[in-house]
């Protein structure tokens, strides 16, 4: 190809007439067929060697280039009727509606005419939306004249009959009655009407001469039997030709007008198909295995089409996708990779006399044992597959300059990823671990940032290839470095489910012995023994945790229970820790930890902090099961009590508001108010029996242990289980689909007690009663349905907000600017503050205080 | 109905319309041009309460809850 010396400077877009396309061109296409019977195109058919070649060996007969150095040249075809353009009828008809149908004069007097000239003429060149907005404008407003300013002829209306036909009163108004119509437009008029008549002119929407492209973009393929399968729209163009030359011959031939018509309409047909092949009203045009051609709209729009599909999507090499299971033996920042994905990704290495011996033995160890190498780059550039033919030669030859693409091992860098990317956190650098088994392992801890879980999600892996690459994701994207979300400046990584637990109960009530917590700790990987030293006889827990943090860690923080937490010296002295304090998004240690010890310390305690909550867990053992909902049956008697009494007390509203007693409450009719203190009251009931179970509750319940130290499920689901299920709503009100006036045939019209309208009194264990069962499911269904709706569109939602947002940027001023330097905000976010380096957005001042005074 | 002063609503921050003084200080300080200011068309509402025409620049001095006061400037354009 021709060495590009120009730059762009601006695109223009406009309609190309008939002279355009004879300026451009440099054959036309006279015949359909493609080939000779030697198999040489044919001269003058449409894969002509003037329009470029395809075929290795042959000249393009134009330029004289070959293959891949020609990028082709246009042809066309003379038609012998004129045709309806099917992406212009819009345009056509506007023009048709604005436009005498006599004289072709804009329907406007000229005092209007000069106005309107005026305003477009004052407009900045850029300003398009306001030029837009006039000439829609104008042609509303020339809608319903009856009669031209000019000539006083009297104007019909003009319709659109399907695809590409125009309807004047009933009749029909042929391409050739179009074109003489937008012929007859003056470029005055024109204008107005939006055109730019520098590059289109409105008689350009009709085609009298097909601009046909080059062979090189509609390639033909050999088939293995050596037949040629041509491409679609050689496909589609060939019926063109055919059809036009009948066409031709018929009128020549004198042929009745109506045979004539019939192969027009045949001729509009293939060239409106031929334009569009998914138009609603035409059926498509399909390959003689049924189907649809892909003709040149379907080759530019949509996901498949060359935006999105070419330009847009980027395909990569060195990349793999399967499942992920978790693996909590693994590092935070760690990978597991199947050796079967590890022998196929590669890292290139280049030899060096310090490495070659090393680099060496991969290449012996070929592509098929394990820690070996699949290619070799030759200084040259040419790449060798190693086979156990070509080993021996390569191992000879190899020298400093050559590079070795060796098996992926452990410790590489890799960048894992897993869609919908919302967030940076959704691709992150991590360390590869070949482990066995067939799908890719990560640890438990960074399920929250990639918003994972293991019901059969896949994830992709790339590997980078240049130095510049492996460097960028280990110091911009590895695990440690995305500890905290820019979005509000919390940890999105940290401690989960058991790790939780089991934190909480070391630090809330467990002793071990001497020898079991040294014990646990070597299990976990600290073995500095001069830590064990202080150790007693007993220990407890809040001792062992102790021993993970940093020495001189001072902090003090609130957990779930407003419980002070105190750390001093690196000693935990006082509190329970649970959620608040090593959870995801907002555990307060992790977040102090990373601020005063960095990144890669944090990760590191964290990890052993992990671990620590599931080996505790092991040793004190937690289960949980049915039992844990069994309440005392002094504690029913209670919930009884307190069911039975908001029970009567709607019962006595029901009474009130029948012998109309009830006050309506501002703005609202009495049986709205009655409904709303209803469902008030009802709602207090779920509340109140939560709070009733969790003041009665075994500190030793495990569901409890769970919901208060924030690991899983919170009191009200205890409640369900284990009291009642409480009130079911639908758009926020009482149950009351169904029949007439009730929500279930065996209730009465009008019936309003709670147990009618969805009020579930029974418990999960217990079981429910028929009726309740529905109306449980009702809400349920509901619910299903709203998620399953909600996703897609919410997430569509945030995709336009990020596209809108996504050339925001932050300058050295604390301005927001977008691409152009517009000012969007004077001070970022109003106040200046990098949520990134806050705490929720704000600045814990009384935090900073403490620390600076030592209090 | 007696016509109601808008710029009085508490839910209606502070406008003010700066001298050109002011607004060449502002551009420099920024070191923009006058098109890169946000915008706000002459029909709008409180700019026709504080009787500002095209080309004006509008301090606005908003209540922030992080900040509690922040300062915001757009130049009058025609709608």
């Amino acid at each position: 190809m021709a060495e590009i010396s120009k730059k762009i400077d601006r695109i223009t877009f406009g309609l190309l007439s008939p002279e355009d396309v004879k300026k451009l061109s440099y054959v036309k296409i006279v015949t359909p067929e493609l080939y000779d019977k030697e198999g040489y195109p044919v001269d003058g058919g449409l894969m002509d060697t003037r329009m470029g070649v395809i075929d290795p060996g042959l000249t393009c007969r134009t330029c004289g280039e070959k293959l891949k150095e020609c990028a082709g040249h246009f042809g066309y075809i003379d038609l012998a009727r004129p045709i309806i353009h099917v992406k212009y009828v819009r345009v056509i008809l506007d023009l048709l509606k604005s436009t005498c149908r006599e004289c072709g004069r804009i329907l406007l007097d000229d005092k209007e005419i000069a106005k309107h000239k005026t305003y477009l003429d004052g407009l900045d060149k850029r300003d398009v939306i306001s030029r837009r907005r006039r000439t829609k404008l104008i042609k509303e407003s020339l809608k319903n004249i009856r009669k031209c300013p000019h000539c006083k002829e009297k104007q019909y209306s003009v319709k659109i009959e399907k695809p590409t036909s125009f309807m004047e009163n009933d009749k029909r108004l042929t391409p050739i009655d179009v074109k003489t119509r937008l012929d007859k437009i003056q470029n005055l008029d024109a204008e107005l009407l939006g055109f730019n008549t520098e590059h289109a002119k409105p008689s350009s929407t009709i085609i009298t001469l097909l601009f046909i492209p080059p062979v090189t973009m509609r390639p033909s393929i050999t088939l293995e039997s050596g037949e040629r399968s041509e491409d679609d729209l050689t496909h589609k163009l060939g019926d063109i030709v055919r059809i036009n030359q009948r066409l031709f011959e018929n009128i020549n031939a004198g042929a009745p007008e109506v045979i004539v018509e019939d192969l027009w309409d045949l001729l509009q047909y293939h060239i409106t198909t031929y334009f569009d092949n998914t138009l609603t009203d035409v059926p498509p045009a399909r390959h003689r295995s049924g189907q649809p051609l892909k003709t040149l709209t379907e080759r530019i729009k949509s996901k498949e089409g060359r935006f999105r599909y070419n330009l847009a999507g980027k395909r990569v090499n060195f990349a793999a996708r399967t499942v992920v299971s978790p693996d909590p033996e693994i590092e935070f920042n760690e990978v597991g990779i199947p050796k079967q994905v590890a022998m196929d990704l590669t890292v290139p290495e280049r030899v060096t006399q310090w490495n070659i011996e090393r680099l060496k033995k991969f290449v012996e160890k070929g592509p098929k044992t394990y820690p070996g190498s699949n290619y070799v780059l030759r200084p040259d550039g040419r790449k060798k597959k190693i086979t156990d033919e070509t080993k021996e030669q390569l191992l000879e030859e190899l020298q400093p300059g050559y590079i070795v693409e060796r098996h992926l091992m452990d410790g590489d860098i890799a960048i894992f990823n897993r869609q919908p990317s919302l967030h940076k956190m959704s691709i992150m650098g991590h360390r590869v671990r070949v482990i066995p088994g067939r799908s890719f392992r990560l640890n438990p801890a960074v399920c929250y940032p990639y918003n994972a879980d293991f019901d059969g999600d896949e994830m992709n892996l790339h590997i980078p290839q240049t130095e510049e690459a492996r460097a960028e994701a280990e110091v911009l994207m590895e695990v440690q470095t995305q500890l905290i979300s820019p979005k509000h400046g919390l940890n999105v990584i940290g401690c989960m489910e058991d790790s939780v637990s089991g934190n909480y109960l070391l630090t809330r009530e467990m002793n071990l012995s001497k020898e079991e917590a040294i014990n646990l700790l070597m299990n976990i990987g600290v073995n500095d023994t001069s830590k064990f030293k202080k150790f007693k006889s007993q220990v407890t827990g809040r001792e062992i945790f102790s021993i993970l943090l940093p020495k001189d860690l001072n902090f003090i923080t609130k957990n779930r229970d407003d419980e002070e937490v105190i750390i001093k010296d690196g000693e935990l002295i006082q509190g329970t820790i649970d959620s608040d304090i090593i959870g995801e998004e907002g555990g307060t240690l992790i977040r102090k930890l990373h601020k005063d010890y960095g990144e890669d310390e944090t990760l590191r305690i964290l990890s052993i902090i992990f671990k620590l909550g599931i080996k505790a867990l092991e040793i004190n053992g937690f289960t949980t099961g049915i039992n844990d909902t069994d309440l005392e049956e002094e504690l029913v008697n209670r919930i009884k009590q307190v069911v039975n009494d908001t029970n009567k007390e709607v019962k006595n509203l029901i009474a009130k508001y029948h012998n109309n007693e009830l006050d309506a409450m501002p703005s609202k009719t009495i049986e709205e108010t009655l409904e709303l203190m209803i469902l008030q009251l009802l709602n207090k009931v779920r509340n109140k029996v939560g709070e009733l179970i969790a003041e009665n509750a075994s500190p030793k319940n495990p569901t409890i242990i769970m919901a208060n130290s924030g690991a899983k499920g919170n009191i009200l689901n205890l409640a369900m289980m284990s009291a009642l299920v409480g009130q079911q709503a639908l758009r926020g009100r009482r149950i009351e689909k169904g029949y007439e006036g009730r929500t279930l045939s065996l209730f009465k019209k009008g019936e309003l007690s709670p147990k009618s309208k969805g009020f579930i009194e029974s418990a999960f264990k217990e079981g429910l009663d028929p009726t309740e069962f529905f109306f449980g499911a009702m809400t349920g269904r509901d619910s299903l349905m709203d998620t399953a709706l909600r996703t897609p569109k919410s997430g569509y939602l945030y995709r336009r907000l990020a596209n809108a947002l996504q050339d925001l940027k932050i300058e050295y001023d604390y301005t927001v600017r977008d691409a152009n330097k517009m000012i969007i905000q004077f001070k970022y976010g109003e106040d200046g503050i990098d949520v990134a380096k806050s705490e929720k957005g704000t600045i814990n001042i009384k935090g900073l205080i403490r620390e600076v005074t030592g209090k | 109905m007696e016509e109601y002063n808008i710029t009085e609503h508490n839910f209606v921050p502070k406008h003010l319309i700066l001298d050109e003084k002011d607004v060449v200080e502002l551009l420099k300080e920024y070191n923009i041009s006058i098109r890169q200011l946000p915008r706000i068309f002459v029909t709008d509402p409180v700019a026709k309460a504080l009787n500002a025409k095209k080309g004006d620049v509008i301090k606005i001095i908003r209540k922030s809850p992080s900040a509690k006061e922040a300062v915001f400037y757009r130049v009058v354009v025609n709608a």
